[in-house]
């Protein structure tokens, strides 16, 4: 009787019933036929690369990881995982250096942030995206993400006093693109979270989730960070009896799910603690615990795109129901679909173009939803959608730092 | 998150239930654990196809009566079915889906085999006729897609033939579809109709008009329009004929486009959909009432409702499970009404009617669920979850989704 109880292997893999709906639903099936589809990568060749590695398939790098194989699967297989997994364990070529400096968010922040004017000037020059194009294979119709000259935690340290006046405290994972190349997002969770009562506060130490190096095959690197992230979520969560919040639907993702299942880092003790920024206010509002109020001005239209691993974590409801509380905001309802950047693969020359097919669809109907601008909670995301519809894009938290009338909200909430 | 109603279980009822009490105004949340069954339809719907006897049924309407009284049809009440029945045309027609059909007549949908079956709706593109011996099709063409293997013409034309219908075979391609046939992930009929918009789909159909030369009616595999009912317009404009299609093997396009269809317009009316998340465990009162659901994604803080539906299907789409030794509700483990003795379960002969496929939860007569003997005053059963008839073998399997998911939003609404 016990039978089916033993027959469990690692991430479902005998589970798949083999209905191909996962193939149906991945975004690199549609636009490149050498990926033979999550099916066949994922539970179908694992039965073969247990029996021999050999029969791994290099096609299984165009995998986005998107993970929208394993949303759309009845049986809860995780696909993406076995695919992954199998990239990490298979794939023996070198990696390349473009990929290792693509991946090496941190080291290439540190090192552009002191020179952030003559970077972005530079990196905006025909002639270098010429050569960046020629030499490095990084496509020169991508636009970079602008570095800045102030990285969000030097800004946070000097502001670390006044949050420390706030009746209640939280730590902010803020991720690469906030500390260098976008402030103003830390800065508005800083704002809103504020406005509620409660006071930020950085981690004891933070590296990049390591998403980056983890699509990139870079494990060892990527383990480090994650152990050095651990402990320092750790050292909130149980010293300081904080939860961990971020404003990147990525890192939050790849710390909750991708640590324990790619990367082996166990973090069972603490994973319910981090969560999205939007989570964290939305829950506060519904248990009645903190209110909002909106300015009566805020007259704005919206569509809420869901990244990939918003659509993953489940999440994307917390972060459009926050939205839908602001009365002068509307919403226009849009299909759920990847927009096709997938961190550093829409950079490369050779990977370039399918992620403008596979994000084509997602453009016409933002443009076709004809609004102020786009929503949603990863940065990649903003990246791609501002450069490849002109239309701008904000995360929520930044709506919320918008819409929120401060001054009412901290009365509210019972601040001066 | 607190919601009026929660509706476990994404496929054709818990859609049709949540458009329904959406559009009311309650405030509604879906929650989905995956893609479902909706991916495998023919494109038709059946209401009562095959007596117990094995005979087809002319009307079903008429024959609806007769049925046994743990039968949902009867649950729902004969004079209900029959208001419901005439619902469903505009109901379909508000989220973007044409079906044609009618209750007090069956119309027989062609197979993809060449076979010829009772149905009750058909989407507007299936090849149905109004009975065998009345095909108005005129010459026929069976096109085929060169490089899909998906689909057999001649089958289709041994069977049109039989039928009386002067018919041929025929095969197209365009260079976009010829790309396809070199993908790794194989030429299916969902990647096929991802081709086949825009310019691409004005070449196929030009292709199409020469294939068919005089011939008054196509016949094609369904692989025309996943997302609405656009691209068959403009294949039939440009083509002036008439063109019909046959089921393919999954994913079936038709089921895919009606998925989507029904999704939007819950979604257009406020609704909130959750692919990809499971119920973990049902927080119950004391008095008998689910409170709050938690799921793998949402936690602990999970989903909380004054009424949820259970919509989860039977054992293709794991609202049932079969263990060795018991059949049970997997997600609650609500009360079924399966007997514990497992030789009770089958008929030895395959072909006989098997007991299990009218395995189901326990209902009362307003379909509240029993959770250890007693009735859960707020958790209502809707469509395959029901249980009471064998649908494969009766042809009613969607007929069921369609009407209790109707009739218990209705009852909900009205308390």
């Amino acid at each position: 009787m016990e039978l089916q109880e033993k027959n469990i292997s690692p991430n479902g893999l005998e589970q798949c019933v083999k209905c191909t709906v996962c193939t149906v639903y991945c975004p690199m099936v549609q636009v490149n036929g050498d990926y033979p589809g999550p099916k066949q990568a994922g539970p179908d060749g694992e039965r073969y690369r247990l029996k021999n590695p050999d029969f791994y398939d290099k096609a299984l790098k165009y995998c986005l990881n998107c993970k929208r194989c394993e949303v759309s699967c009845p049986e809860n297989v995780r696909i993406g995982d076995i695919i992954q997994m199998a990239r990490l364990k298979y794939d023996k070529s070198p990696v390349k250096l473009r990929d290792r400096m693509l991946a090496s968010t941190d080291f290439v922040g540190t090192m552009a942030s002191p020179f952030a004017p003559i970077v972005n000037t530079v990196l905006g020059w025909g002639v270098t995206k010429k050569v960046l194009d020629g030499v490095m294979k990084i496509d020169g119709h991508r636009t970079f993400p602008k570095y800045t000259g102030q990285k969000f935690e030097s800004w946070m340290k000097k502001k670390a006093p006044d949050q420390t006046v706030f009746p209640n405290q939280v730590a902010y994972f803020h991720g690469c693109y906030v500390n260098y190349n976008f402030p103003q997002l830390g800065k508005d969770l800083v704002t809103v979270m504020n406005a509620i009562g409660y006071g930020v506060q950085l981690l004891e130490k933070e590296k990049c989730c390591g998403v980056a190096k983890i699509s990139n095959r870079l494990v060892k690197e990527a383990t480090k960070d994650a152990n050095v992230n651990m402990a320092s979520v750790r050292d909130a969560v149980h010293q300081k009896g904080l939860k961990v919040i971020g404003t990147g639907s990525t890192c939050i993702f790849t710390m909750r799910d991708e640590y324990p299942h790619l990367l082996g880092v166990d973090n069972g003790d603490v994973r319910d603690a981090i969560l999205m920024a939007t989570a964290f206010i939305y829950q506060l509002v519904e248990e009645g615990k903190v209110k909002l109020a909106f300015r009566p001005d805020y007259r704005q239209r919206t569509t809420y795109h869901t990244p990939c691993h918003m659509q993953k974590l489940g999440w994307a409801i917390y972060s459009t129901s926050l939205l839908k509380m602001i009365p002068g905001l509307e919403m226009v309802p849009i299909d759920s679909q990847c927009c096709g950047i997938a961190g550093t693969f829409g950079f490369k020359k050779e990977t370039y173009p399918y992620s403008q097919a596979i994000g084509a669809d997602l453009f016409n109907q933002i443009q076709a939803a004809e609004v102020d601008f786009v929503s949603t909670d990863c940065e990649t995301c903003k990246w791609q959608i501002e450069m490849s519809t002109g239309v701008p894009v904000k995360n929520p938290i930044s709506v919320l730092a918008e819409a929120l009338d401060i001054e009412e909200t901290r009365r509210l909430n019972g601040l001066k | 998150m607190k919601y009026d109603i929660v509706i476990v279980g994404g496929g054709l009822s818990g859609l049709v239930a949540g458009i329904r009490l959406q559009k009311a105004g309650r405030k509604v949340a879906i929650i989905s654990s995956g893609q479902g069954a909706l991916h495998f339809s023919t494109g038709s719907f059946g209401l009562y196809g095959t007596d117990a006897e094995g005979n087809d049924v002319a009307s079903p309407l008429e024959a609806i009566p007769q049925l046994p009284e743990q039968h949902p049809y009867i649950k729902i009440g004969v004079e209900r079915v029959r208001q419901l029945v005439d619902e469903v045309i505009p109901f379909f027609a508000e989220a973007g889906l044409t079906m044609k059909g009618s209750a007090e007549a069956n119309h027989q949908r062609l197979t993809p085999v060449g076979l010829f079956k009772p149905a009750w709706l058909s989407a507007e593109d299936c090849a149905v006729c109004p009975s065998v011996n009345k095909i108005d099709w005129g010459s026929t063409v069976v096109v085929g897609i060169k490089g899909y293997l998906d689909f057999y013409p001649e089958f289709l034309i041994e069977g049109l033939r039989k039928a009386g219908i002067e018919c041929r075979r025929a095969e197209v391609s365009t260079p976009e579809l010829e790309k396809l046939r070199n993908s790794a992930a194989e030429m299916r009929a969902p990647s096929i109709a991802r081709v086949l918009r825009g310019q691409a789909l004005d070449a196929f159909a030009e292709q199409l008009k020469l294939a068919s030369y005089d011939a008054q009616t196509i016949i094609l595999p369904s692989v025309i329009g996943l997302n609405d009912e656009t691209a068959m317009k403009r294949l039939r404009e440009i083509t002036g004929k008439r063109i019909y299609c046959v089921p393919t093997q999954p994913m079936s396009v038709t089921g895919m486009r009606m998925m989507l269809c029904l999704r939007r317009a819950f979604e257009r009316f406020g609704g909130t959909y959750l692919l990809g998340d499971n119920v973990t465990m049902g927080n119950f009162s004391d008095d008998g009432r689910l409170v709050s659901i938690n799921t793998t994604n949402l936690g602990e803080a999970g989903l909380e409702a004054d009424t949820y539906i259970l919509a989860t299907g039977s054992y293709f789409s794991r609202g049932l499970t079969a263990a060795p030794d018991r059949i049970y509700e997997t997600v609650f483990n609500f009360d079924v009404n399966a007997p514990l003795d497992r030789m009770q379960w089958y008929a030895t002969d395959f072909f006989a009617e098997q007991p299990y496929m009218s395995y189901g939860v326990r209902t009362d007569e307003d379909f509240h669920v029993f959770r250890s003997g007693r009735p859960l005053g707020n958790v209502l059963a809707a469509g395959a979850i029901l249980g009471g008839c064998n649908s494969l073998k009766e042809g009613s399997g969607s007929g069921v989704a369609v009407l209790t998911a109707l009739e218990v939003a209705d009852r909900i609404l009205k308390h």
